[in-house]
């Protein structure tokens, strides 16, 4: 009986501890693991802008411009606070419209954002396109991007 | 209350008759699952047609952690109170914990690059998953690498309970830091933010899922208890 609690306690004990130091290490990469910076923490002072990093936000609706005859495209990133211009040549992925949550890879030059990848990013709702017309009639579709807006999904997951 | 159900002749009698009903289950409830998310659950919104990847990749991603989580609390049980059929079921939960992080993986692989364009990111929830594969092979790998099953057994238990760890990393990930990778649709405050059109073949995948963890699961350990009787009788004939 003894060893059986002292194996038990060893067990609870080892990882705690083991939980607790990978809990400090997580919490001091924070910065690390993130996967993109949002328009307000580029807009920053503080912000390095020398390096390659992801710009994720929205699309800014009406911002997006594209060059007669070729592939180049320019458009805004936005988390509804700040925004940063973006140019881009290459094909869009499918889901990229304006509204919607993308993060593109690639370094400031001039305050402009030359990305070099443009990924989209999706939400987590799911409904058939009936149910989303219906939300948008009854006015419902922009009371849930409002709360969503207040939970803080767009800063910190740019959905839309 | 384990102890009831140490002995492994025990375990033998009560569950093998659950393994046809499990099997059946299985069978039912993946076809179901399947005829309903491939053909009459409605597209997305957003995504269209290429939404159903979910149906085998959510349940998929699930059972991975779901196996994993099993296997942990299997290898604590076996680790402290020394129970031999725990550490049988953590040995025989590890190939199928992995197929379906592989399954999770590489679905998800697929669903990436139509919609997000890429295959993969590095992102904290698909490095976490991939993290998960790494510990179920090390597992696998560990537990055969001695040649005193014994020893094999308490080392790989070691890396288990480690890498537990991983589970909830895995699953908050995307609410701690943010990834490529959608937040939470079913498992989350608030409820399911799924349309229940798309909510209910879901269910039924993930459930016929489970049955087949338990299905292929029972079978295992069944196999591992026949498979050490074996070498018990042989022993004792060598021996004399």
């Amino acid at each position: 009986m003894k060893r059986k609690h002292k194996r038990l306690t060893f067990v609870i004990v080892a990882l705690a501890l083991l939980g607790a130091a990978v809990g400090l290490v997580l919490f001091a990469f924070t910065d690390n693991i993130v996967f993109f910076h949002s328009p307000t923490e580029v807009n920053e002072d503080a912000f390095r802008t020398d390096r390659r990093f992801r710009l994720g936000g929205l699309v800014e609706e009406g911002s997006v411009v594209k060059e007669q005859g070729t592939v180049k495209v320019s458009f805004r990133i936005t988390d509804l606070a700040e925004s940063v211009p973006v140019t881009y040549v290459g094909i869009l992925p499918d889901l990229f419209r304006e509204g919607q949550g993308v993060v593109a890879e690639g370094r400031l030059e001039n305050g402009i954002f030359v990305a070099e990848e443009v990924l989209a990013k999706h939400d987590e709702n799911y409904m058939p396109p009936e149910v989303a017309e219906s939300l948008k009639a009854s006015g419902k579709w922009d009371e849930m991007s409002e709360t969503m807006k207040k939970q803080g999904h767009v800063t910190k997951g740019a959905t839309q | 209350m384990f102890h009831r159900f140490a002995n492994p002749n025990r375990f033998l009698r009560l569950t093998r008759p659950l393994v046809p009903w499990a099997a059946g289950l299985t069978i039912v409830l993946i076809g179901a699952g399947l005829y309903l998310g491939l053909f009459a659950s409605p597209a997305d919104y957003q995504q269209g047609e290429t939404v159903r990847i979910m149906y085998v990749h959510v349940p998929s991603a699930w059972m991975a952690m779901f196996c994993y989580s099993g296997m942990a609390i299997a290898a604590a049980i076996g680790m402290i109170w020394k129970h031999p059929l725990a550490d049988l079921t953590a040995k025989a939960s590890a190939p199928v914990g992995a197929a379906f992080c592989f399954l999770a993986l590489f679905t998800g692989s697929l669903w990436g690059k139509p919609m997000w364009g890429t295959y993969w990111v590095w992102d904290a929830r698909l490095t976490s998953m991939l993290v998960l594969f790494f510990l179920y092979l090390g597992y696998m790998a560990l537990i055969n690498a001695f040649d005193d099953p014994e020893r094999g057994i308490r080392a790989a238990s070691i890396l288990v309970l480690v890498g537990a760890i991983n589970v909830p990393i895995i699953k908050f990930s995307v609410d701690w830091w943010n990834t490529l990778h959608q937040p939470a649709s079913v498992v989350k405050m608030g409820g399911p933010s799924i349309d229940p059109s798309m909510l209910w073949p879901l269910l039924l995948m993930a459930l016929g899922f489970t049955t087949y963890y338990i299905w292929v699961i029972l079978v295992r350990i069944h196999t591992e208890i026949l498979d050490s009787k074996i070498r018990a009788i042989r022993m004792r004939q060598v021996q004399g």
